[in-house]
């Protein structure tokens, strides 16, 4: 028997030895697999006994995202919470149990729960372990600046848009608003997120938690004639001052494209006028006949110079953000056959299938600003370690020169124009010399638009560069809607940011 | 050194060990647990010494090392699950009281010779059978977690098909002696105890939905027929019935299938039919919930564990993360806080169990105890590989204790008595020579 006894033997401590092995497995190679599953509520749980860093507004002073201690089962937990109820939520994020993270909340978590490689931040996390003590995250210390960020809040309330400001020669965001705002503090809350989702507002749904400035798409209207006009300047086809001839609409396809309607009602005709004065009062035909000349590859060339058919580069998630160009089927669109599957004229002043972000025409407008040169959007200025040294501090990256020096003249002097005399004289600032172009696209109900000021001050030393978008407004001009708003968020951050240039 | 006198030196290494896990999650969980927690070792280090104090009367020249070993796998155990809940950690230790008490009672009361055993073997066999269909009895049994394995009486738990192995090894153990013989030759009509049994583990399987306690009774008894008859064909008939009659019951018992489903695919990326709720879910938010959570539990352990009464075992608002964790995925909860390295350890004990079992099955001098021994290490194994295997995901997860750790009065009686077995097995092949 006993030959038999031990053959079982040995089977019985390969079955346990099996069992080593397959601990073996889970504990080692499949370990990262299990750790990195969204479903993984040990790593979700574990997350909260860091004690995440803060996150203040440009001020340093202003807490958008805190802390609270809680003690559950034992065990010491950090939960999340948003002083301020609503402060740029989108962009901030959030960080719960519930629905998990977004937004900077998201993105910067490795700075936020001290997990980034940086080498003084590993160590004194290594350190924070091996006393036991708790892991204290990075704090984050943001570019938005409060009063402009309010002030862009409370003009956009109860209607649907999106506001974004930011430095044209470093990119620093100072404004990134997108309304309906939501609380971010209810996101943990029972039914807080049926709540967040039932808030009311102009526009259905009311989708507060998308943020309008980086990925909501609209159809730019009139205020890509900037980017219509910098490919014709560009080219030298045109200067300033070549004429058109403005019979109150454009041929296309044997049938008229009229322009815009004016405040009054009827189609406005100007007669004569130079491609300056076109862009001052936003002439539609004559920008339809710049596109007729310069073809449809060449305005989608000229856009894509500015940054369209990317994603922009930002510090949130990249679901969050989304890329301007034609759209075609919710997708973003090139097409194939460009001079004839797209309406040329029709692109050239912004209507067509051409859907932009907030943030992208801000882009166009900074650009514009600093002379051609392209800055890439920072919401970040610094990340601080616990102890208070700087482990990050953000620098201005130039993403491109979107344009030559001399187009970005000659369109700001265009833009000013728009102001002082044209169809944007609502963002005049006492004192100071505004830039700008409005847009009032088409949303396809009759006499119902997307609202756009695009715009930057002072116009020969830009300091404060953005754009405004007020979805679907009955009978709502981008001169008469977005511009008040753009010019009263502008006249928030001026003072600041001029003390901050000198 | 007298083989009683080295168990007490290894009883006191234990009881040092206790000291020290309980301290650990002591300090590891002040806020939760007082000074009182390390009581328990104490009280654990008074019940090894009344067990080794018996042993001595008892069983003076029994293996010195199983004593010792199953006090680490208790100690592991409660300890473990202190920390998931004191008040648990209160009735395992009342049971474990018990436990001892049923030791003492038996190696005391078989000392003399417990080969009596053998002549009521028929008394221990319809005993097995009738303590695994208890749990059908009506207004007795109680279905917990889809399978119906436990009776309940008044506030008192109890799984039967715990004590029932055990009668089961013994009654095999004596008709095995008697027939080996006979079933040697390996006659077809021979096969009709094998046909017998095999029926038998097929109808536990369909009347308590319970995988695992099947393939622990049959694989018990295959290697017991084995040993007794040396006849591999009967091990390869056997396995080859099982695995049909295994396939038939997947393709027909609902609860079955759905245990294969959740081994093979615990994650789905679309949703499915989820039975539980009668609505769509991912399968990793449904059925194979526990498996994912406890799989999550094991990963997040890492080489080195997160310590003992360091481990994340609820949610960031309090609830339980994996359901049954102290009982059936224990294991996944002392992977996540020992680690690795206290996990393989944990496994070499049950292994150096399994190879002092099998050492006292070689040195006995008759069949009915080699078959006795070897029938309760095997066991002993089996079962340790079907719930560990389970929660490893290797096999089907099924609803069994892990011995001696899990926490479960029956099983802790059970296993206490599977100790008590080797423990007089040994002390007789000792004393002969």
């Amino acid at each position: 028997m006993n030959r038999q006894i031990s053959a079982v033997a040995i089977a019985s401590l390969v079955l346990l030895t099996s069992l080593i092995v397959g601990t073996t497995y889970w504990q080692t190679w499949a370990e990262g697999g299990l750790a990195a599953r969204e479903d993984n509520s040990i790593q979700r749980v574990a997350q909260f006994e860091i004690r995440r860093g803060k996150i203040y507004a440009s001020d340093g002073k202003t807490l958008l995202a805190a802390n609270i201690r809680r003690r559950v089962n034992g065990q010491t937990l950090y939960f999340r919470t948003y002083p301020t109820h609503g402060f740029a939520s989108q962009a901030v994020g959030y960080s719960t149990e519930s629905r998990s993270r977004a937004g900077l909340e998201q993105e910067e978590n490795a700075f936020l729960t001290a997990s980034n490689a940086d080498l003084g931040t590993f160590f004194s996390t290594l350190g924070d372990k091996l006393k036991g003590t708790t892991i204290t995250g990075n704090n984050i210390i943001l570019n938005l600046n409060v009063r402009a960020q309010n002030v862009a809040q409370s003009l956009l309330r109860g209607k649907c848009g999106a506001a974004v400001f930011l430095n044209p020669t470093t990119g620093a965001i100072y404004v990134m608003a997108s309304s309906p705002t939501y609380d971010p503090n209810l996101m943990e809350e029972a039914n807080g997120y049926a709540k967040i989702q039932a808030t009311k507002a102009q526009c259905r749904p009311s989708a507060p938690l998308l943020n309008r400035a980086t990925q909501g798409l609209y159809p730019p209207g009139s205020t890509f004639k900037t980017i219509t006009a910098a490919a014709a300047l560009d080219d030298k086809i045109f200067t300033p001052s070549s004429n058109f001839y403005d019979p109150g609409y454009c041929t296309e396809y044997g049938k008229h494209v009229s322009n815009a309607l004016d405040q009054s009602g009827g189609a406005e005709a100007f007669g004569n006028i130079s491609l300056f004065d076109a862009y001052v009062h936003s002439v539609n035909a004559v920008y339809c006949q710049i596109g007729q000349k310069l073809g449809v590859k060449r305005i989608l060339d000229e856009a894509k110079k500015f940054g369209f058919y990317s994603l922009p580069p930002l510090e949130t998630p990249t679901d969050a953000r989304a890329a301007s160009g034609l759209y075609f089927h919710n997708s973003l669109w090139n097409p194939k056959h460009p001079e004839t599957d797209v309406d040329v004229g029709r692109l050239a002043f912004g209507q067509e299938r051409m859907l932009v972000t907030p943030l992208q025409m801000a882009m166009v407008a900074a650009t514009i600003a600093n002379g051609g040169a392209e800055m890439e959007p920072q919401l970040v200025k610094e990340v601080v370690s616990p102890s208070g040294h700087v482990v990050q501090a953000s620098q201005p990256h130039r993403l491109r020169y979107s344009t030559t020096p001399q187009t970005a003249a000659d369109i700001r002097d265009m833009m000013v124009g728009v102001v002082q005399r044209g169809t944007g004289t609502a963002a005049q600032i006492p004192g100071i010399t505004v830039a700008g172009k409005t847009g009032t696209a088409e949303t396809g109900a009759n006499k119902v638009y997307d609202a756009w000021f695009i715009c930057f001050a002072p116009a020969d030393h830009p300091v404060v560069a953005g754009a405004v978008l007020v979805e679907s407004q009955l009978n709502g001009f981008g001169g008469a809607v977005a511009a008040p708003i753009a010019k009263a968020i502008m006249q928030a951050i001026l003072p600041a940011a001029s003390k901050a240039k000198t | 050194m007298t083989a009683r006198n080295r168990e007490l030196a290894y009883l006191i290494v234990v009881g040092a060990l206790t000291g020290l896990g309980f301290a650990s999650v002591y300090i590891a969980r002040q806020s939760q647990v007082s000074w009182g927690s390390l009581s328990y070792a104490a009280l654990f280090v008074g019940l090894y010494l009344v067990a080794h104090v018996i042993a001595r009367v008892a069983v003076p020249n029994a293996d010195p090392y199983l004593l010792p070993m199953a006090g680490l796998l208790t100690a592991v155990g409660i300890t473990e699950i202190y920390r998931l809940g004191p008040s648990d950690a209160f009735k395992q230790g009342l049971w474990i009281i018990v436990a001892v008490a049923v030791f003492a009672g038996a190696v005391l009361g078989l000392r003399r010779d417990y080969r009596v055993l053998e002549q009521y073997k028929y008394l221990f066999g319809v005993g097995a059978i009738l303590l695994l269909f208890l749990p059908r009895v009506p207004g007795l049994g109680l279905t917990v977690n889809g399978a119906r394995l436990w009776v309940h009486a008044g506030p008192f738990q109890f799984q039967p098909g715990e004590l029932a192995k055990i009668f089961l090894i013994v009654f095999l153990a004596a008709y095995l002696r008697e027939k080996r013989e006979v079933l040697a030759q390996g006659r077809p009509k021979d096969l009709g105890p094998l046909l017998l049994i095999w029926g038998g583990a097929m109808l536990v399987l369909a009347t308590t939905n319970d995988l695992g306690s099947a393939f622990l009774y049959y694989g018990i008894f295959l290697a017991m027929l084995y040993i007794a008859t040396a006849r591999l064909s009967y091990v390869v008939v056997g396995v080859f019935l099982f695995l049909a009659g295994g396939a038939f019951a997947e393709s027909k018992i609902a609860h079955v299938h759905e245990r294969v489903v959740i081994w093979l695919q615990p994650w789905t990326t679309t949703k499915v039919y989820c039975p539980l709720t009668g609505t769509m879910a991912l399968r990793q938010d449904c059925q194979s919930y526990q498996l994912v959570k406890s799989l999550y539990s094991i990963g997040s352990g890492g080489f080195g564990g997160a310590g003992l009464g360091k481990g994340t075992f609820t949610t960031a608002t309090g609830q339980q993360l994996i359901p049954y964790v102290n009982t059936d995925f224990i294991y996944s909860a002392l992977a996540q806080e020992l680690g690795l390295i206290g996990a393989s350890a944990l496994l070499l004990v049950f292994m150096l169990f399994v190879a002092r079992g099998m050492k006292i099955a070689l040195q006995a001098e008759d069949g009915f105890s080699k078959l006795l021994a070897a029938g309760l290490t095997f066991g002993f194994a089996l079962q340790t590989f079907i719930i560990v295997g389970g929660v490893l995901r290797l096999i089907p997860v099924t609803g069994i204790t892990l011995p001696f750790v899990s926490y479960g009065g029956s099983s802790v009686v059970a296993n206490f008595l599977v100790l008590a077995g080797l423990m007089l097995v040994s002390n007789r092949a000792n004393s002969q020579t």
